[in-house]
Protein backbone atom coordinates (compact mmCIF):
# COMPACT_ATOMS: atom_id res chain seq x y z
CA UNK A 1 0.00 0.00 0.00
CA UNK A 2 1.79 3.35 -1.37
CA UNK A 3 0.31 6.63 0.19
CA UNK A 4 1.05 9.50 -1.16
CA UNK A 5 3.33 10.96 1.49
CA UNK A 6 5.78 7.88 0.58
CA UNK A 7 7.13 9.50 -2.56
CA UNK A 8 9.22 11.62 -0.40
CA UNK A 9 10.34 9.03 1.66
CA UNK A 10 11.21 7.21 -1.07
CA UNK A 11 13.55 10.45 -2.97
CA UNK A 12 15.45 10.34 0.63
CA UNK A 13 15.75 7.20 1.07
CA UNK A 14 17.86 6.60 -1.64
CA UNK A 15 20.41 8.50 -0.46
CA UNK A 16 21.00 6.44 2.63
CA UNK A 17 20.33 3.26 0.80
CA UNK A 18 24.84 2.89 0.36
CA UNK A 19 24.89 2.44 4.05
CA UNK A 20 22.67 0.11 5.73
CA UNK A 21 22.66 -0.98 9.28
CA UNK A 22 24.98 -4.23 8.94
CA UNK A 23 27.94 -2.51 6.70
CA UNK A 24 27.76 0.29 9.28
CA UNK A 25 28.27 -1.73 11.96
CA UNK A 26 30.98 -3.68 10.48
CA UNK A 27 32.88 -0.45 9.31
CA UNK A 28 32.72 0.87 13.06
CA UNK A 29 34.20 -2.20 14.62
CA UNK A 30 36.81 -2.37 11.82
CA UNK A 31 37.48 1.67 12.80
CA UNK A 32 37.34 0.86 16.71
CA UNK A 33 40.48 -1.73 16.11
CA UNK A 34 42.23 0.98 15.05
CA UNK A 35 41.42 3.73 17.41
CA UNK A 36 43.62 2.26 20.07
CA UNK A 37 46.54 1.91 17.78
CA UNK A 38 46.03 5.73 16.86
CA UNK A 39 45.30 7.19 20.41
CA UNK A 40 49.15 4.97 20.96
CA UNK A 41 47.24 3.46 23.89
CA UNK A 42 48.73 0.44 22.44
CA UNK A 43 51.84 0.02 20.01
CA UNK A 44 52.76 -1.97 17.34
CA UNK A 45 56.00 -3.49 18.42
CA UNK A 46 54.15 -5.09 21.38
CA UNK A 47 51.34 -6.38 19.31
CA UNK A 48 54.27 -8.27 17.00
CA UNK A 49 55.99 -9.81 20.18
CA UNK A 50 58.61 -7.45 19.59
CA UNK A 51 58.98 -6.36 23.09
CA UNK A 52 59.93 -9.99 24.52
CA UNK A 53 62.61 -10.61 21.84
CA UNK A 54 64.42 -6.74 23.28
CA UNK A 55 64.22 -8.18 26.69
CA UNK A 56 65.23 -11.64 25.99
CA UNK A 57 68.27 -9.57 24.79
CA UNK A 58 69.24 -8.46 28.05
CA UNK A 59 73.26 -8.07 27.93
CA UNK A 60 73.65 -9.28 31.91
CA UNK A 61 71.43 -10.63 35.02
CA UNK A 62 72.82 -9.03 38.10
CA UNK A 63 72.80 -11.51 41.34
CA UNK A 64 74.10 -11.68 44.91
CA UNK A 65 75.71 -14.80 46.87
CA UNK A 66 75.52 -14.44 50.41
CA UNK A 67 77.53 -17.57 52.29
CA UNK A 68 76.07 -17.77 55.71
CA UNK A 69 79.24 -19.81 57.12
CA UNK A 70 81.27 -17.10 56.62
CA UNK A 71 78.76 -14.73 58.01
CA UNK A 72 80.75 -13.14 61.19
CA UNK A 73 77.52 -10.79 61.87
CA UNK A 74 79.74 -7.29 62.36
CA UNK A 75 77.08 -5.98 60.91
CA UNK A 76 79.25 -3.44 58.16
CA UNK A 77 77.34 -4.38 55.40
CA UNK A 78 74.18 -2.72 56.95
CA UNK A 79 76.27 0.56 58.37
CA UNK A 80 77.40 0.64 54.80
CA UNK A 81 74.38 0.57 53.05
CA UNK A 82 72.68 3.14 54.71
CA UNK A 83 76.08 5.18 54.25
CA UNK A 84 75.74 5.00 50.53
CA UNK A 85 72.26 5.26 50.56
CA UNK A 86 70.65 7.53 52.38
CA UNK A 87 68.67 6.00 54.71
CA UNK A 88 67.89 7.43 57.63
CA UNK A 89 69.53 6.48 61.06
CA UNK A 90 65.85 6.15 62.78
CA UNK A 91 63.38 4.76 62.63
CA UNK A 92 64.91 1.78 61.92
CA UNK A 93 64.60 0.51 58.24
CA UNK A 94 67.15 -0.69 56.58
CA UNK A 95 68.05 -1.85 52.90
CA UNK A 96 69.84 -4.65 54.27
CA UNK A 97 70.43 -6.49 57.84
CA UNK A 98 71.87 -8.92 59.74
CA UNK A 99 69.35 -11.62 61.98
CA UNK A 100 70.86 -13.52 64.16
CA UNK A 101 69.32 -16.89 64.22
CA UNK A 102 69.36 -18.99 67.94
CA UNK A 103 67.96 -22.72 67.73
CA UNK A 104 67.31 -24.08 71.13
CA UNK A 105 67.96 -27.52 72.39
CA UNK A 106 64.06 -27.83 72.74
CA UNK A 107 63.27 -26.48 68.93
CA UNK A 108 62.43 -23.20 69.90
CA UNK A 109 63.97 -21.00 66.82
CA UNK A 110 64.61 -17.15 68.11
CA UNK A 111 65.50 -14.24 65.25
CA UNK A 112 66.90 -10.64 66.70
CA UNK A 113 68.35 -7.85 64.70
CA UNK A 114 69.27 -5.19 67.40
CA UNK A 115 69.48 -2.40 64.88
CA UNK A 116 70.30 -4.64 61.88
CA UNK A 117 73.14 -5.73 63.69
CA UNK A 118 75.09 -2.12 63.20
CA UNK A 119 75.74 -1.81 67.07
CA UNK A 120 76.63 -5.44 67.39
CA UNK A 121 74.46 -8.72 69.06
CA UNK A 122 74.01 -8.59 72.87
CA UNK A 123 75.15 -12.07 74.08
CA UNK A 124 72.81 -15.10 73.99
CA UNK A 125 70.97 -15.60 77.03
CA UNK A 126 71.42 -18.88 78.86
CA UNK A 127 73.64 -19.80 76.05
CA UNK A 128 73.97 -22.99 77.27
CA UNK A 129 70.65 -23.91 75.51
CA UNK A 130 71.89 -23.21 72.60
CA UNK A 131 71.84 -26.08 69.90
CA UNK A 132 73.04 -23.36 66.59
CA UNK A 133 73.20 -20.41 66.14
CA UNK A 134 74.40 -18.43 63.15
CA UNK A 135 73.96 -15.06 61.12
CA UNK A 136 71.64 -14.32 58.06
CA UNK A 137 72.32 -11.32 55.84
CA UNK A 138 69.22 -10.28 54.12
CA UNK A 139 68.06 -7.72 51.56
CA UNK A 140 65.79 -7.65 48.68
CA UNK A 141 65.77 -10.45 46.65
CA UNK A 142 65.44 -9.20 43.84
CA UNK A 143 62.94 -11.72 42.42
CA UNK A 144 62.35 -12.31 39.07
CA UNK A 145 58.33 -12.55 39.53
CA UNK A 146 58.74 -9.79 42.04
CA UNK A 147 55.23 -9.63 43.88
CA UNK A 148 55.79 -5.66 44.82
CA UNK A 149 56.34 -4.92 41.21
CA UNK A 150 52.70 -6.43 40.16
CA UNK A 151 50.76 -5.04 42.70
CA UNK A 152 52.08 -1.46 42.07
CA UNK A 153 49.00 0.42 40.65
CA UNK A 154 51.20 3.50 38.62
CA UNK A 155 54.49 1.49 37.46
CA UNK A 156 56.74 3.31 40.12
CA UNK A 157 58.25 0.02 40.82
CA UNK A 158 59.83 -1.87 38.03
CA UNK A 159 62.20 -4.56 36.42
CA UNK A 160 65.09 -3.25 34.68
CA UNK A 161 66.58 -5.09 31.65
CA UNK A 162 69.05 -6.46 33.98
CA UNK A 163 66.66 -7.85 36.54
CA UNK A 164 67.22 -5.02 39.13
CA UNK A 165 63.77 -4.65 41.19
CA UNK A 166 63.86 -0.72 41.43
CA UNK A 167 61.82 2.16 42.86
CA UNK A 168 61.03 5.58 40.62
CA UNK A 169 60.71 7.85 43.51
CA UNK A 170 59.39 10.55 41.53
CA UNK A 171 56.66 8.54 40.17
CA UNK A 172 55.54 6.79 43.41
CA UNK A 173 52.78 7.61 45.26
CA UNK A 174 53.71 6.49 48.20
CA UNK A 175 50.30 3.90 48.58
CA UNK A 176 52.57 1.14 50.47
CA UNK A 177 50.68 -1.87 48.67
CA UNK A 178 54.42 -3.06 47.59
CA UNK A 179 55.03 -3.27 51.55
CA UNK A 180 52.86 -4.95 52.36
CA UNK A 181 53.73 -7.22 49.18
CA UNK A 182 56.49 -7.70 49.92
CA UNK A 183 57.15 -11.28 51.22
CA UNK A 184 60.68 -10.74 52.66
CA UNK A 185 60.00 -7.92 54.63
CA UNK A 186 62.75 -6.04 52.48
CA UNK A 187 60.45 -2.81 51.30
CA UNK A 188 60.16 0.41 53.99
CA UNK A 189 58.39 3.80 53.71
CA UNK A 190 60.45 6.63 54.06
CA UNK A 191 58.60 9.11 56.71
CA UNK A 192 60.54 12.26 55.29
CA UNK A 193 60.28 11.63 51.07
CA UNK A 194 56.87 9.66 51.47
CA UNK A 195 58.01 7.21 49.23
CA UNK A 196 58.45 3.19 49.16
CA UNK A 197 62.44 2.61 48.91
CA UNK A 198 64.17 -0.39 48.96
CA UNK A 199 67.94 -1.74 48.36
CA UNK A 200 68.63 -1.19 44.28
CA UNK A 201 71.91 -3.59 44.55
CA UNK A 202 73.49 -0.32 44.46
CA UNK A 203 72.71 1.02 40.98
CA UNK A 204 74.05 3.78 40.50
CA UNK A 205 77.47 1.78 41.75
CA UNK A 206 76.68 -0.49 39.34
CA UNK A 207 76.42 1.79 36.61
CA UNK A 208 79.94 3.22 37.46
CA UNK A 209 81.67 -0.29 37.21
CA UNK A 210 81.89 -1.03 41.19
CA UNK A 211 80.00 -3.85 43.50
CA UNK A 212 77.23 -2.81 45.82
CA UNK A 213 78.91 -1.22 49.21
CA UNK A 214 77.75 -4.38 50.96
CA UNK A 215 79.71 -6.42 49.29
CA UNK A 216 82.30 -4.12 48.92
CA UNK A 217 82.92 -3.54 53.19
CA UNK A 218 82.32 -7.59 53.53
CA UNK A 219 84.96 -8.34 55.52
CA UNK A 220 84.93 -12.03 54.99
CA UNK A 221 83.66 -12.22 51.60
CA UNK A 222 80.19 -13.29 52.83
CA UNK A 223 78.66 -11.47 50.37
CA UNK A 224 79.53 -11.44 46.52
CA UNK A 225 78.13 -10.44 43.41
CA UNK A 226 78.29 -10.74 39.63
CA UNK A 227 76.24 -11.73 37.13
CA UNK A 228 73.56 -15.27 36.26
CA UNK A 229 74.05 -16.99 33.77
CA UNK A 230 77.44 -16.00 33.09
CA UNK A 231 80.49 -18.40 33.21
CA UNK A 232 83.58 -16.36 34.22
CA UNK A 233 82.28 -13.82 36.87
CA UNK A 234 82.64 -14.51 41.45
CA UNK A 235 79.04 -15.44 41.08
CA UNK A 236 79.21 -17.99 38.66
CA UNK A 237 82.04 -19.93 40.70
CA UNK A 238 79.94 -19.67 44.19
CA UNK A 239 76.90 -21.45 42.25
CA UNK A 240 78.90 -23.86 41.21
CA UNK A 241 80.83 -24.48 44.09
CA UNK A 242 78.39 -24.57 47.19
CA UNK A 243 75.07 -25.95 47.55
CA UNK A 244 72.59 -22.96 47.11
CA UNK A 245 69.11 -22.41 48.29
CA UNK A 246 66.88 -18.98 48.16
CA UNK A 247 64.85 -17.74 50.91
CA UNK A 248 60.95 -18.91 50.33
CA UNK A 249 61.42 -20.75 47.44
CA UNK A 250 57.60 -21.92 47.90
CA UNK A 251 56.05 -18.95 46.98
CA UNK A 252 57.94 -19.00 43.09
CA UNK A 253 59.45 -15.12 43.23
CA UNK A 254 61.99 -16.62 41.64
CA UNK A 255 65.14 -14.39 43.84
CA UNK A 256 68.50 -13.56 42.72
CA UNK A 257 70.00 -13.54 46.19
CA UNK A 258 71.29 -16.78 46.61
CA UNK A 259 72.56 -18.85 49.96
CA UNK A 260 75.13 -21.24 50.63
CA UNK A 261 74.85 -23.21 53.62
CA UNK A 262 71.66 -22.06 54.85
CA UNK A 263 69.67 -23.92 57.55
CA UNK A 264 66.68 -25.33 57.24
CA UNK A 265 65.11 -23.36 60.29
CA UNK A 266 65.82 -19.65 58.01
CA UNK A 267 62.74 -17.75 56.65
CA UNK B 1 27.91 11.78 3.82
CA UNK B 2 24.85 11.10 5.79
CA UNK B 3 24.16 13.28 8.60
CA UNK B 4 24.01 11.46 11.41
CA UNK B 5 27.95 9.52 10.67
CA UNK B 6 29.06 13.06 10.31
CA UNK B 7 27.34 13.61 14.34
CA UNK B 8 28.91 10.74 15.50
CA UNK B 9 32.24 11.18 13.45
CA UNK B 10 32.19 14.83 15.30
CA UNK B 11 31.24 13.30 18.87
CA UNK B 12 34.24 10.20 18.60
CA UNK B 13 36.81 13.21 16.79
CA UNK B 14 35.87 15.31 20.35
CA UNK B 15 36.70 12.17 22.57
CA UNK B 16 39.41 11.07 20.78
CA UNK B 17 40.74 14.88 21.05
CA UNK B 18 40.14 14.81 25.13
CA UNK B 19 41.48 11.27 25.51
CA UNK B 20 44.72 12.47 24.27
CA UNK B 21 45.37 15.13 25.62
CA UNK B 22 44.55 13.70 29.44
CA UNK B 23 46.49 10.83 28.29
CA UNK B 24 49.20 13.24 27.16
CA UNK B 25 49.20 15.34 30.63
CA UNK B 26 48.96 12.07 33.10
CA UNK B 27 51.15 10.04 31.72
CA UNK B 28 55.04 10.44 31.96
CA UNK B 29 57.56 11.48 29.74
CA UNK B 30 59.78 7.95 28.66
CA UNK B 31 56.54 5.88 30.56
CA UNK B 32 56.58 2.38 28.91
CA UNK B 33 59.74 3.22 26.22
CA UNK B 34 61.67 0.03 27.96
CA UNK B 35 58.43 -1.70 29.66
CA UNK B 36 55.80 -0.69 32.05
CA UNK B 37 57.74 2.42 34.16
CA UNK B 38 59.43 5.95 33.69
CA UNK B 39 62.96 4.93 31.37
CA UNK B 40 64.34 8.47 32.82
CA UNK B 41 63.88 7.03 36.13
CA UNK B 42 66.75 4.56 35.95
CA UNK B 43 69.09 7.22 34.47
CA UNK B 44 68.26 9.35 37.64
CA UNK B 45 68.89 6.79 39.90
CA UNK B 46 72.13 5.60 38.02
CA UNK B 47 73.07 9.38 38.81
CA UNK B 48 73.16 9.04 42.53
CA UNK B 49 76.75 10.14 44.28
CA UNK B 50 79.24 7.31 45.14
CA UNK B 51 80.26 7.71 49.01
CA UNK B 52 82.44 4.39 48.96
CA UNK B 53 85.13 5.18 46.41
CA UNK B 54 86.14 1.24 46.58
CA UNK B 55 89.27 -0.27 47.17
CA UNK B 56 90.71 0.01 43.77
CA UNK B 57 90.72 3.96 44.29
CA UNK B 58 92.45 3.91 47.52
CA UNK B 59 95.31 1.84 45.54
CA UNK B 60 96.25 4.28 43.19
CA UNK B 61 97.73 6.56 45.90
CA UNK B 62 97.92 4.28 49.03
CA UNK B 63 100.52 2.12 47.33
CA UNK B 64 102.56 0.74 50.75
CA UNK B 65 99.33 -0.02 52.92
CA UNK B 66 97.80 -1.35 50.06
CA UNK B 67 100.64 -3.79 49.06
CA UNK B 68 100.89 -4.88 53.10
CA UNK B 69 97.75 -5.52 53.49
CA UNK B 70 97.00 -7.48 50.20
CA UNK B 71 99.69 -10.85 51.65
CA UNK B 72 98.09 -10.10 54.98
CA UNK B 73 95.62 -12.19 57.01
CA UNK B 74 93.04 -8.85 56.40
CA UNK B 75 93.61 -8.92 52.47
CA UNK B 76 90.35 -9.14 52.01
CA UNK B 77 89.00 -6.77 53.97
CA UNK B 78 88.32 -3.36 51.98
CA UNK B 79 90.18 -0.29 53.28
CA UNK B 80 86.91 1.33 53.95
CA UNK B 81 85.65 -0.82 56.43
CA UNK B 82 87.76 0.70 59.00
CA UNK B 83 88.31 4.06 57.53
CA UNK B 84 84.60 4.83 56.37
CA UNK B 85 83.16 5.81 53.11
CA UNK B 86 86.06 7.41 51.11
CA UNK B 87 84.70 9.05 48.09
CA UNK B 88 84.84 12.56 49.28
CA UNK B 89 88.32 11.92 50.02
CA UNK B 90 89.12 10.26 46.89
CA UNK B 91 88.01 13.14 44.74
CA UNK B 92 89.33 15.79 47.35
CA UNK B 93 92.36 14.00 48.82
CA UNK B 94 94.02 17.50 50.45
CA UNK B 95 91.05 18.73 52.16
CA UNK B 96 88.84 15.42 53.54
CA UNK B 97 91.00 13.17 55.35
CA UNK B 98 88.82 9.82 56.29
CA UNK B 99 88.81 9.01 60.01
CA UNK B 100 91.24 5.93 61.57
CA UNK B 101 89.54 4.03 64.41
CA UNK B 102 91.41 3.52 67.14
CA UNK B 103 89.55 3.18 70.16
CA UNK B 104 89.09 -0.33 71.33
CA UNK B 105 85.09 -0.87 70.85
CA UNK B 106 86.41 -0.81 66.91
CA UNK B 107 88.02 -4.10 66.22
CA UNK B 108 85.64 -6.39 68.39
CA UNK B 109 82.84 -5.70 66.09
CA UNK B 110 84.13 -8.00 64.17
CA UNK B 111 86.63 -9.98 66.96
CA UNK B 112 84.84 -9.78 69.88
CA UNK B 113 83.35 -13.10 70.94
CA UNK B 114 80.17 -13.73 69.75
CA UNK B 115 78.94 -17.41 70.00
CA UNK B 116 77.36 -17.56 66.73
CA UNK B 117 80.08 -16.12 64.40
CA UNK B 118 81.69 -18.99 62.86
CA UNK B 119 83.87 -20.95 65.28
CA UNK B 120 87.29 -20.70 63.53
CA UNK B 121 87.47 -16.63 63.03
CA UNK B 122 89.96 -15.23 65.45
CA UNK B 123 87.81 -13.79 68.50
CA UNK B 124 88.62 -12.42 71.66
CA UNK B 125 86.95 -11.66 74.94
CA UNK B 126 87.38 -7.74 74.48
CA UNK B 127 87.33 -7.07 78.56
CA UNK B 128 89.76 -9.85 79.87
CA UNK B 129 91.56 -9.17 76.64
CA UNK B 130 94.63 -6.51 77.63
CA UNK B 131 92.00 -4.37 78.99
CA UNK B 132 93.08 -0.58 78.44
CA UNK B 133 95.62 -1.10 75.73
CA UNK B 134 94.60 0.20 72.41
CA UNK B 135 94.44 -2.85 69.65
CA UNK B 136 96.93 -1.69 67.58
CA UNK B 137 99.79 -1.08 70.18
CA UNK B 138 100.27 -5.06 69.69
CA UNK B 139 98.33 -5.89 66.10
CA UNK B 140 99.05 -4.14 62.58
CA UNK B 141 95.68 -3.70 61.44
CA UNK B 142 97.10 -3.32 57.55
CA UNK B 143 99.07 -6.71 58.67
CA UNK B 144 97.21 -8.32 61.22
CA UNK B 145 99.25 -11.34 63.12
CA UNK B 146 97.98 -13.60 65.97
CA UNK B 147 99.62 -13.24 69.05
CA UNK B 148 101.57 -16.76 68.41
CA UNK B 149 101.94 -18.12 65.20
CA UNK B 150 100.26 -20.94 65.12
CA UNK B 151 102.34 -24.20 65.81
CA UNK B 152 101.64 -27.50 67.31
CA UNK B 153 98.07 -28.83 67.52
CA UNK B 154 96.96 -25.41 66.11
CA UNK B 155 98.69 -25.73 63.24
CA UNK B 156 96.38 -27.78 61.42
CA UNK B 157 93.12 -27.63 63.62
CA UNK B 158 92.88 -24.43 64.01
CA UNK B 159 89.41 -24.20 63.83
CA UNK B 160 89.05 -26.42 67.19
CA UNK B 161 91.43 -24.72 69.10
CA UNK B 162 89.83 -20.86 68.21
CA UNK B 163 86.92 -22.55 69.84
CA UNK B 164 88.15 -23.90 72.72
CA UNK B 165 90.16 -20.76 73.28
CA UNK B 166 86.76 -19.03 74.04
CA UNK B 167 85.05 -22.15 76.09
CA UNK B 168 85.26 -23.05 79.87
CA UNK B 169 88.16 -25.26 78.63
CA UNK B 170 90.36 -23.04 77.58
CA UNK B 171 92.81 -23.68 79.85
CA UNK B 172 93.20 -27.38 79.14
CA UNK B 173 95.64 -28.13 76.43
CA UNK B 174 94.68 -30.87 73.90
CA UNK B 175 97.13 -33.65 75.74
CA UNK B 176 95.14 -33.42 78.61
CA UNK B 177 92.46 -35.09 76.99
CA UNK B 178 94.40 -36.93 73.31
CA UNK B 179 97.07 -38.75 73.40
CA UNK B 180 98.85 -37.82 70.05
CA UNK B 181 101.86 -40.43 68.65
CA UNK B 182 104.75 -38.68 67.46
CA UNK B 183 103.66 -39.94 64.19
CA UNK B 184 100.79 -38.25 64.04
CA UNK B 185 102.88 -35.51 62.52
CA UNK B 186 104.08 -37.53 60.40
CA UNK B 187 101.08 -39.47 58.66
CA UNK B 188 98.46 -37.26 60.46
CA UNK B 189 95.57 -39.93 58.44
CA UNK B 190 97.74 -43.11 59.57
CA UNK B 191 98.61 -42.66 62.85
CA UNK B 192 95.65 -40.63 64.53
CA UNK B 193 95.81 -39.15 68.63
CA UNK B 194 93.29 -40.90 70.45
CA UNK B 195 89.53 -40.00 72.37
CA UNK B 196 88.72 -40.56 76.13
CA UNK B 197 87.10 -43.93 76.13
CA UNK B 198 86.05 -43.81 79.59
CA UNK B 199 83.14 -41.87 81.33
CA UNK B 200 85.70 -42.00 84.69
CA UNK B 201 87.81 -39.84 82.71
CA UNK B 202 85.52 -36.86 82.17
CA UNK B 203 84.00 -37.95 85.90
CA UNK B 204 87.63 -37.24 87.26
CA UNK B 205 87.05 -33.86 87.20
CA UNK B 206 82.84 -33.47 87.27
CA UNK B 207 81.73 -36.75 89.38
CA UNK B 208 80.86 -35.80 92.20
CA UNK B 209 83.46 -37.12 94.33
CA UNK B 210 86.21 -35.80 91.94
CA UNK B 211 88.97 -33.32 94.14
CA UNK B 212 88.78 -30.98 91.54
CA UNK B 213 87.79 -27.23 91.87
CA UNK B 214 84.68 -26.31 93.71
CA UNK B 215 83.43 -24.28 91.25
CA UNK B 216 83.41 -27.15 88.27
CA UNK B 217 80.17 -28.20 87.53
CA UNK B 218 79.14 -31.72 89.25
CA UNK B 219 77.08 -34.71 87.60
CA UNK B 220 75.98 -37.79 89.19
CA UNK B 221 78.00 -40.04 87.14
CA UNK B 222 75.69 -42.92 88.52
CA UNK B 223 72.71 -41.79 86.98
CA UNK B 224 73.44 -39.25 84.42
CA UNK B 225 73.71 -40.95 81.00
CA UNK B 226 74.06 -44.23 81.31
CA UNK B 227 75.87 -46.05 78.43
CA UNK B 228 77.01 -43.13 76.77
CA UNK B 229 80.45 -41.80 76.61
CA UNK B 230 80.49 -38.26 77.63
CA UNK B 231 81.83 -36.52 74.50
CA UNK B 232 78.88 -38.37 72.54
CA UNK B 233 76.40 -35.78 74.12
CA UNK B 234 78.71 -33.00 75.18
CA UNK B 235 80.92 -31.20 72.71
CA UNK B 236 84.38 -30.99 74.70
CA UNK B 237 86.06 -27.84 72.68
CA UNK B 238 83.07 -25.68 73.73
CA UNK B 239 81.12 -27.65 76.11
CA UNK B 240 78.04 -26.25 76.86
CA UNK B 241 76.76 -27.46 80.16
CA UNK B 242 76.26 -24.92 82.84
Amino acid sequence: MVSPANGRDRESRATFETVDRRDFLWEALKASLGVPIALGVVRVPELCGMQEESDAGAERIYGMGIDIRKCIGCGRCAQACKNENDVPDEPYFFNTWVERYVIRGDGEVVVDSPNGGIDGFPPIAEEGGTLRTFFVPKLCNHCEEAPCVQVCPVGATFVTADGTVLVDEEYCIGCGYCVQACPYGARWFDPEKHVARKCTFCYHRLAKGKVPACVEVCPTSARLFGEVGHRANPLARFLRFNEIQVLKPHLNTKPKVFYANLDGEVR
Amino acid sequence: MPQQVVRLGIAFAVLAIVFTAVRQTLVPDTFGEAGHYRAAAVDSIEAYPLQYAGHEACATCHRPSAEKKSTSNHSGVSCEVCHGPAAEHAAAPGSVKPPAPRERGFCPMCHGYNASRPSGFPQIDPVAHNPTVPCMTCHDPHAPEPPVIPGACRACHGQIASQKAVSHHATLPCLTCHEAPDEHKATPRLVRPDKPDTRDFCGSCHAEAAASPSHIPRIDMSTHGDGYLCWQCHYPHHPEAE
